[in-house]
């Protein structure tokens, strides 16, 4: 009877939160500033050609900083609940040969690709995030091939995550030593500095996806769920 | 109408499918899928509604680029707990 | 154009029903990377190709690795929780 109840509760706020929406989609009041057109006026200044890029770390920098401030308190807390003696190093093991093969000659072209996002994120599509997406990719990949990367490399690991977050901080606040306001590039190096911070965030990002997957608790083997152990 | 408007609209009809999906569904795991999904749904609308004002809007694009990043951070981290529950002896679902 | 777009429109509800509908776990973790990759046309039939790239990389391809993986440990603690109750009885 409850069960029922609770169906038909959900029912009615579903459709209220339909309607709501519909009609504020079909109801929006126009804009009153044109944002596309404040971003073609301004993107000059900005030291990028692709307007993206340009919003996300020059007009909106404020959002992306903060951004990667909860990724880091996301990871932190990851780690904290992390269990010790989930991972160690007999975890690796020399498993099916083709995978292993494969695993071998993927690696190197994802993280050439990474780097290509990363490089083409300033006049086309792409950028840090995308690019740290798949360096996140290819370390699960290397994960679920059996490679434990992360054990490997802790001390290394912890400073990576917060990288990113440092130098996008220290950037930031060092532009208040030359009398600008917070997160203002000095005039000539917008350009560098924007590729710089993103080369750092693009392996900041990637390495907290990877480890939040890694030090996940419980068996991390893909191959667990079936086998009886 | 424009295809900005109308991928607006489908988005708020999976936000609402996916809150009655939440509310109604038993097991954790769906309920973080119907989390990650009604995500999705507002990020159509957020794209979406401004394109259809003006065209091209690079502004919410980037916020939404943003969006995503936390979204999949946000549910590594939900996972993690799920499975440090599990491990304590909970029941997925309850 | 606009057929497609109406067509998308429509696969993208039916994915999303789909994952909340179905009553295995596995086919609606699998559903709900079809829906990512649904996402990503989306995205570039709004002409956002930035997020066309990060959906495809993370909402089809990340999020779905990270569920299938959690969906593995809990099969295996549910096998334990068996094992243990018939042991105990």
């Amino acid at each position: 009877m409850s069960r029922s109840l609770r169906i038909a509760a959900a029912g009615i706020v579903a459709f209220g939160t339909l309607y709501a929406l519909i009609l504020a989609v079909l109801n929006a009041p126009q804009m009153q500033v044109n944002l596309p057109q404040q971003v073609a006026l301004n993107l000059e200044q900005s030291g990028i050609d692709h307007p993206i890029t340009a919003v996300l770390l020059n007009f909106r920098s404020y959002d992306t900083l903060l951004e990667v401030a909860v990724l880091l308190v996301a990871v932190v807390t990851g780690l904290a609940l992390r269990e010790r003696d989930a991972l160690t190093a007999h975890t690796e093991q020399a498993r099916d040969p083709m995978l292993h093969a494969l695993t071998r000659r993927l690696l190197p072209l994802l993280l050439i690709t990474s780097v290509y996002i990363l490089w083409s994120g300033s006049y086309a599509p792409g950028g840090a995030f995308q690019a740290g997406a798949l360096v996140a990719a290819a370390g699960v990949i290397a994960r679920l091939a059996g490679y434990d990367i992360a054990s490997r490399a802790d001390v290394l690991l912890r400073l990576g995550l917060a990288l990113g977050f440092i130098l996008f901080l220290t950037v930031a606040v060092s532009a208040m030593f030359g009398g600008r306001p917070f997160l203002n590039y000095p005039e000539g190096w917008a350009g560098s500095l924007i590729f710089l911070i993103e080369a750092v965030l693009t392996f900041s990002i990637g390495l907290t996806l990877i480890s939040l997957f890694v030090h996940a608790p419980g068996d991390s083997s893909p191959r667990g769920g079936d086998d009886d152990d | 109408m424009t295809i900005d408007l109308w991928y607006a609209i489908v988005g708020s009809i999976i936000v609402a499918l996916s809150v009655f999906a939440f509310l109604t569904s038993r097991h954790l795991m769906k309920k973080l899928l119907a989390f990650n999904i009604m995500g999705s749904g507002v990020f159509l609308i957020m794209v979406g509604l401004p394109q259809h004002q003006h065209g091209v809007d690079p502004v919410p694009q980037a916020l939404v680029l943003t969006g995503i990043v936390v979204a999949v951070s946000a549910t590594a981290l939900a996972l993690v707990i799920l499975r440090r529950y599990v491990r304590a002896g909970g029941n997925p679902a309850p | 154009m606009i057929v497609f777009d109406i067509l998308l429109g429509i696969g993208l509800i039916l994915a999303a029903s789909g994952v909340f509908l179905s009553a295995q776990l596995f086919r609606s973790v699998v559903l709900f990377v079809v829906f990512g990759l649904l996402l990503a046309i989306t995205w570039t039939r709004l002409q956002a190709p930035d997020l066309a790239l990060a959906e495809a990389a993370i909402g089809a391809g990340l999020t779905g690795v990270l569920f299938l993986d959690t969906l593995g440990t809990l099969r295996k603690a549910k096998h334990k929780r068996h094992r243990k109750k018939e042991t105990h009885s």
